[in-house]
């Protein structure tokens, strides 16, 4: 029954979420506030890290196997990108780099 | 085996167990650019195409994986909270650095979409490509980007930094923990934090707090970015 009680509170957090997005018309993706909701629950103590520990550990350590169908949705739209894939890619990875150059040094540089 | 393929069931298998290959070829290979990830996509598309296996179907299944990305979204909550001692300690070379982090990846990609000539939806396709996969793909939508090209984007922006890192580090001289895990954090999300774990705890544990909070950061200024270049850039 703990797991089964530590996945409800998880959903009860993404439905608050979802409910904040859609009702009240935050323009932040539900699950983000989600997490905003469970993080500040969690300082305040309104929910103890072990009611949600297991659950959240085993999310955190699947979480790119979740990913498998989005990527798989890619050969509905490979029409899209047949002529540009290179063009993605170089920009992908060159930013990639240079995002975290510039995040290093800036942190490095403001702690001294 | 047409009734076979249209159930739920299919979907999920095909799913799991292309993943577990794409792991044991990680495994075996050892060579990080084999992300199981990328390879897990790889086979189900292949199996797909090979088996005329139309994607409804396999989304049938495909739906109940996918259904995870926001309870795990939420519980990104977790490390945010484990790491929340470290994060007020370092406040503000934590917050100065993801948020300058933020900003010069999405005018980075604003720019270089410009100069390549992108169409508005591949190049909004490209904006939220460090932030983790959930989040990204909502952002995406938001900005009238293709959820599909995002995804693609994001794995490739993580296994780079997952190969990346060790190369920056050394090339810039961050022998700072708190800097190397908040660089690969914000800039390749949980892919490239399982490898600033591999690098040590403290290098891991800012990493993961820089993916819920480069996410957040990115959800707030990338519509504002988005509009500000329309008018700078005519984009």
């Amino acid at each position: 029954m703990k797991l089964l009680r530590q996945i409800t509170i998880i959903l009860l957090f993404v439905f608050l979420g979802e409910l904040l997005n859609k009702f009240i018309g935050i323009p932040i993706p539900g699950s983000i506030l989600g997490m905003v909701l469970l993080l500040v629950s969690l300082l305040t103590g309104i929910v103890k890290l072990k009611q949600i520990d297991e659950v959240s550990r085993f999310l955190l350590d699947h979480m790119a196997v979740l990913f498998v169908p989005a990527g798989v949705g890619l050969i509905s739209v490979i029409g899209v990108v047949k002529d540009t894939w290179w063009i993605l890619l170089l920009i992908s990875i060159s930013t990639t780099f240079l995002v975290m150059s510039v995040t290093g040094l800036v942190v490095k540089f403001t702690r001294r | 085996m047409r009734e076979i393929t249209s159930t739920a069931l299919f979907g999920v298998m095909i799913s799991l167990i292309a993943f577990e290959i794409g792991l044991m070829i990680q495994r075996k290979t050892k060579k990080s650019f084999l992300n199981p990830l990328l390879l897990a996509i790889a086979i189900v598309i292949f199996v797909l195409q090979a088996g005329k296996i139309p994607l409804e179907n396999y989304n049938k299944g495909g739906q109940w994986i996918a259904f995870l990305m926001a309870p795990a979204t939420v519980a990104l909550a977790v490390p945010l909270y484990k790491n929340f001692e470290l994060l007020k300690k370092h406040k503000w070379p934590i917050i100065i650095g993801i948020f300058t982090g933020c900003v010069t990846s999405v005018a980075s990609i604003l720019l270089l979409s410009k100069a390549f000539g992108l169409d508005k939806a591949l190049s909004m396709s490209l904006i939220p490509k460090s932030v983790t996969t959930p989040i990204g793909i909502e952002i995406s939508k938001q900005l009238g980007g293709i959820p599909e090209v995002t995804v693609l984007a994001i794995v490739v922006t993580g296994i780079t930094g997952a190969i990346i890192a060790p190369f920056v580090c050394k090339l810039f001289k961050i022998n700072d923990r708190v800097a190397m895990g908040i660089a690969i954090g914000t800039s390749s999300h949980v892919l490239g934090t399982t490898k600033a774990i591999e690098m040590g705890e403290i290098e891991g544990g800012m990493s993961g707090l820089a993916i819920g909070v480069s996410g957040l950061v990115t959800v707030i200024i990338a519509p504002a970015m988005v509009t500000i270049s329309q008018y700078l850039i005519h984009l």
